[in-house]
Order: structure tokens, then sequence, then C-alpha cells
């Protein structure tokens, strides 16, 4: 393990590492795309105009800032720390993921492309894509899993509303990782107009600190809304983790301030110990996948095994790479929470505070459950309620065993 | 930076043909597909059906750069008991009956990471493989396997493309060794082909780089094709159309035919006719 560094904040490398963590594992091919995408990201982070357009469209078409609200009755339930809700399931489209969207199509704007690909899970980054390439005239293919495809149907209508391709991917899985593999033979064969807008912080450098840079609005705001509702900084910070885009952007401006805890909460599926489940941290090892070395499940013979998870947006082999720097300098910890318990802090969610969660953030939730009673009262705790559940009812019903 | 002593056999594979005027023909199969024994008898059979040096696929469960036919393969051979310790098992089998064909290992870069990088090279070169071609490990890249395996005297075949403009071109160049591979289109494999001018100028803007013979692949599927690209480079590359025939050739169960290794071995022999072709056109 390596020493603790003299900031959190300063990564990646000018080649992508996060420690050994990152990089660029690409074919020659998209060797040169990734490097244009890199010098028109640093030239917008550069042009305060580039912010300035972004923080209009956050502020009128997104609707932020989101709010932060204190959880009166699940704190009350729980008994113990103060828990707050980031709110960025109020966002347009519902999950946080339109942010990363909206400031990745800017910047397609910005490099002349006319066509966005992206891969999708559960849907909400592809509705997220979708939503931005209809607001600006793009051109928009979704790859989606098969298996995704149809357990996520309502997702698939909205794409297509939107005016969206999406295309279903049969190879390997039919999930997730398989339409992250078929969105990058895509931008292969189409390297002169695409855009591929990835959806996590994970990918080949520049895209894990780009789409953390997009994302830590929310931990920004955090900041300034808890300053202002309680005088200071939060003590602990607590978000779930597919591959882990909600939890950098609440985690990255606080990574520097020691005295605030910060969990991440990764899908435990069936178990850990059943092999059934999405938790590359605590079940996986470093491996290079999808253009970054990171945590994966993998065999021995190193290829990658299928995760499961009841919530399609954290059923994910990988994690972001930076993920897993903080994991190994111990400055996250992180856990893991099993299909039962997220869907008992669904229903918690539903009943006690009138806001059905996202299935990903009941994970984190769900956390908050086994440590809340054990923290005194005056413990700030903030979670990052990251989306919304309306998109899984239907998965819901399945497991409470109503039929829609 | 140092580099070790190769095997020799690439270099004087390609000293051979450089002497009888010709271009080399490089067949790609997937090693297990659709079983160890069947894929080692392709394997064993292949110098004899034309081929000058053999791509042996390593399986990876996520490969992004190939097309359908490739990804199938994969799968076939996964299900056959395809291991990267296995695949250095066939070359090591393949070695006793053939110190001269050279080997070359195509794959990504994470079972090659997972077996460990030092352990990988020394068994490698043990077991008689010559080169390795990693898709994924651009020369940004270069000191997670490239150099090592320089050093450890194992040839690292870079992959130049039609996105890889004069910039870029001598970083791709700078630490690849045996000869230079020219994938002919932006593209996955098995798909469209590219025009034999383009491939011409390609090759032509490669060759004022290096001095490195260029082979060239991704869209080769017929002798035709593989005549025009023996006209042109040092040799040419075909794969998707020989794992289809693998694919062709299998009964209900997905079991290999008594007619499978043949029918590989006998497109083998009409691609490595094909360049061998080219040669003589270019003579008279």
């Amino acid at each position: 393990m390596s020493a603790e560094p003299n900031s959190y904040q300063n990564g990646p490398d000018e080649h992508g590492h996060f420690g050994i963590f990152g990089g660029r594992f690409v074919a020659e091919t998209l060797m040169p795309l990734i490097l244009e995408v890199e010098q028109a990201y640093e030239d917008a982070k550069a042009d305060p105009g580039f912010q300035a357009e972004l923080d209009d469209y956050l502020t009128h078409y997104v609707g932020r800032p989101s709010p932060l609200y204190f959880a009166e009755r699940i704190t009350e339930h729980f008994g113990g720390a103060k828990l707050y809700f980031k709110r960025d399931e109020l966002n347009h489209t519902g999950a946080h993921k339109i942010n990363n969207c909206m400031g990745q199509i800017l910047l397609a704007r910005r490099m002349g492309k006319k066509r966005i690909i992206a891969e999708t899970g559960a849907g909400q980054h592809g509705v997220a894509t979708a939503t931005v390439c209809a607001r600006f005239g793009l051109e928009c293919v979704v790859y989606m899993g098969a298996t995704d495809i149809e357990r996520q149907a309502p997702n698939v209508f909205r794409m297509k509303l939107l005016g969206a391709e999406v295309i279903p991917v049969t190879s390997g899985t039919a999930t997730l990782k398989d339409a992250m593999n078929d969105a990058l033979r895509d931008w292969v064969s189409n390297v002169d107009d695409t855009y591929y807008l990835i959806g996590t912080v994970a990918g080949p450098h520049p895209y894990p600190a780009m789409v953390r840079d997009f994302q830590k609005v929310i931990g920004e705001e955090t900041r300034v809304q808890m300053q202002a509702a309680e005088g200071r900084l939060p003590d602990s910070l607590i978000a779930c983790i597919g591959g882990g885009s909600n939890a950098m952007g609440l985690f990255y401006p606080f990574l520097d301030d020691t005295d605030v805890r910060i969990i991440g909460v990764e899908a435990a599926g069936h178990g850990i110990e059943t092999g059934a489940h999405a938790a590359s941290l605590t079940g996986g090892r470093p491996g290079v996948l999808h253009g970054n070395r990171t945590f994966l499940l993998q065999d021995d013979d190193g290829q990658i095994l299928d995760a499961h998870s009841i919530s399609a947006g954290l059923d994910y082999p990988g994690i972001g790479p930076e993920h897993s720097w903080l994991h190994e300098s111990g400055r996250v910890e992180y856990v893991s929470v099993t299909d039962q318990e997220a869907l008992d802090a669904f229903q918690l969610c539903s009943r006690l505070e009138g806001i059905i969660p996202a299935l990903e953030p009941s994970h984190a939730l769900a956390h908050v459950g086994k440590i809340a009673a054990d923290l005194p009262a005056d413990h700030l705790m903030v979670m990052n309620l990251c989306g919304r559940g309306d998109k899984d009812v239907f998965t819901i019903a399945d497991a409470l065993g109503v039929e829609l | 930076m140092s580099r070790g002593a190769t095997s020799g056999r690439i270099e004087a594979r390609f000293e051979k043909l450089a002497g009888e005027g010709r271009a080399a023909f490089i067949p790609f199969i997937m090693a297990a597909d659709p079983d160890l024994e069947t894929s080692f008898e392709i394997l064993q059979g292949l110098p004899g059906a034309g081929a000058d040096l053999i791509e042996l696929g390593v399986i990876f469960s996520d490969p992004m750069a190939d097309g359908p036919a490739i990804q199938a393969a994969g799968l076939r051979a996964k299900a056959g008991g395809a291991r990267l310790d296995r695949t250095l098992d066939m070359v090591r089998r393949f070695r006793v009956g053939d110190n001269d064909t050279p080997i070359i290992l195509m794959g990504y870069y994470n079972p090659m990471y997972i077996y460990g990088v030092e352990r990988f090279l020394a068994d490698a070169a043990e077991a008689g493989v010559d080169g390795l071609i990693v898709v994924d490990l651009p020369p940004e890249e270069d000191v997670e396997l490239c150099l090592p395996a320089l050093a450890a005297g194992m040839h690292f075949i870079r992959l130049a493309t039609p996105t890889t403009d004069d910039a870029r071109l001598p970083a791709v160049i700078a630490n690849t060794s045996g000869f230079v591979y020219y994938v002919a289109i932006a593209g996955i494999t098995g798909t469209k082909s590219a025009d034999a001018g383009e491939i011409q100028s390609a090759v032509e803007r490669l060759k004022r780089h290096t001095d490195l013979p260029v082979a060239v692949g991704f869209g080769i599927k017929t002798p035709e094709q593989a005549e025009a690209i023996a006209a042109i480079a040092d040799a040419a590359v075909v794969g998707s159309a020989i794992v289809q025939v693998v694919a062709d050739n299998l009964d209900a169960d997905g079991k290999a035919t008594p007619e499978l290794v043949g029918n590989v071995l006998g497109l083998s022999q009409s691609l490595a006719n094909g360049v061998r072709a080219a040669a003589r056109k270019a003579a008279e």
C-alpha cells in the first residue's frame, strides 16, 4: 500500500493513472480518437464560456441545484445519525446521469461530432443520452444488452420516443459489459463522425476523470447546502456503486476533508459467498477491461465473469479506476449490500419518506440502516439519492410476487 | 532500451521469403476452437497447407476489436477448454514437429496480465512462441508488456491502423519488432474490406518509416483478395474466413465433424495459393 498522498484530488496523472489503476488500454484505431477527446476536454476546461454554458443548462434544463433534504422519518426510524438525502433523483430524466450527459454533449458539439453512441444497462444513461441528443438535434445510437432490454422495457420505449435507435446486444452475456463492447466496436468502425458518450467513471482516460468532473457538482452543492443547513461539513457520505459515477460525484469534493468518513456500497446480489454478485472491490481483483485497469470480477485465466444484481444499473463486473485507487489507499470504505437488503430499504424509503428510490440508491440506504443507529444524533450523514424508482416498479413487483 | 535475443524464426522466415520473391501467408486460428485436439490438428496441418507464419488466438471474454466470426470462435474455444496455459501447451506440442514456422499469439492483455507478465514471457518463449500481438496495448502502455517482451527476446508486433497518422506513426513503430501489422480498415475483424489502392498507399507510407516487413489483415476473405494484398505487402493475414469454416463444419451438438480439419486446411491452401500467385505474376 502506498503512503498517503498530499492530496486525493490530484489524480489522474497525464497518462490517466490513479496509482496503478486507469490508463488507456484500447486498440490503436481508437487511440487517436481518445487523444482528440482528451485535447478537446482540456480546451473546454480552460474556456470559461464552456462552464458558463454548462451551468446555464444545468440550472434551466436539468434543474440544479438538487435539494439537500433532511430525511426526518427515516432518521427517526433508524435512530442515531441525522440523515440527509442529496436529491439527484429530482433531476430531469430522474437520475444523476444527465449531469454527465449534458457536459459531454456540449463537448461533442464543440468537436463538431454529428453522431452520438452510448451504452446503457438499466437504461438511465441511455435515456439521458437520448434526451440531450434530442435537445441538440444529434443522431443517437444506444447499445443495450438484450437481457436488459427485456427487464427495462419502459426505458427502451422512452429512448425511442426521444428519437434514439436502440440496438439490442446479443454478444457475450447480453448485459452492460457487452453493450460497452459493442459501443466500442461501433466507435472503431465509425471513427470520423462519432462521439462515444460513456456513462460512468470507467473506460480509457480521459473518461474516468471527465465523467467525475461533470458529476462533482453533486458534492460541490452538498458542501454549500450542508454549510447553510448545519453550519459545517457532513461527518459521513454514502453512495451506491456500479461503475461509480454518482459516488465519485458526491465524494470527490470531500476527498481531502479527511475528517469526513466516506463509504461506497457495492451490490452483493445473492451474497458475495454465492458468487452471484457485482461487488468488484469486495470479490474481484485488478485486471484490464474496457480501456482501464481496475478491480474486476474474473476467473484465474483472466476471463471476465458475469455480474449479478437485482439492480441493472449496478450489474457490471468492473468499477471506475479511481474507486480502485481510493479503495487501495484506504481513503474510502467499500462495503456491499444484498438484493434482499436493497429491496427492504426500497420499501422503507417509499413508505416513510414518500420517495420511491431507484434500486441503486436503495443499496446505499440499506447500509445506512446498518450503521446509523450506532452513530450519535449529531452525526451528519449524506446519502446520494441518485435516481428515482419508477423504472424499477416492474422488477420490484416481480420480486414481491405482485402481478401488475 | 535493451532487446533480448529472439528465437530468430520470424526474421529467418521473412528472409527466406524475400529470397523467393514472395509475400507470406499468415492464417489465424483460435486456440481450442472447437476443442483442444481438433485445434491442435489444424495447427499441426497449417504449415503443410501453405502457412508461412501462424497467428494463434488467445481467448478473451470481451474481444472489443473482433467481429461476430471471431467472437463466436472465442465462445466455442472457451467451451472447448481454452486457457492460456493450454494454448502454450499446444505450441509446445507443435514445436516437437516444427521448429521453423513462427507462431504469434494474438489476443488481449488481461489473460496475460493475470498469468503474470514475467512468468508468461518466460513460459511463452520456452514453449516456442515467437511473438505477440496484443490488441489493447497501444504505445502509451508499452511499459506493461511491450518493453518486458522485447527485453525477453519476444517479438512485439504492433498494429498500425488507418487512424494512425504521420505524427503518431513513429511512436507506433518505435518499439515494434518482427513485423508491422497494418489493420486495413477502421473497423472490427471480419466485416468490411478495404480498397486495394488505399492499402497500397498505406503500406508505402509505413515503408517510409520502417524496414520491417509489413503484414496486412482485417477484411481479407478470398484467395483473390489475398493475392491482391500479397502483391503490395509482405504478408496477408486471414482470420475470420478461416474460423468461419470451423463454424460451418460442426454437428448439431457443436462438435467437430470428420471433414472439419480438412476443410480448414483446404481453405488455408487456396488462400496460400492466392498469395503465391501474386509472386508468380510479379516475376513474369
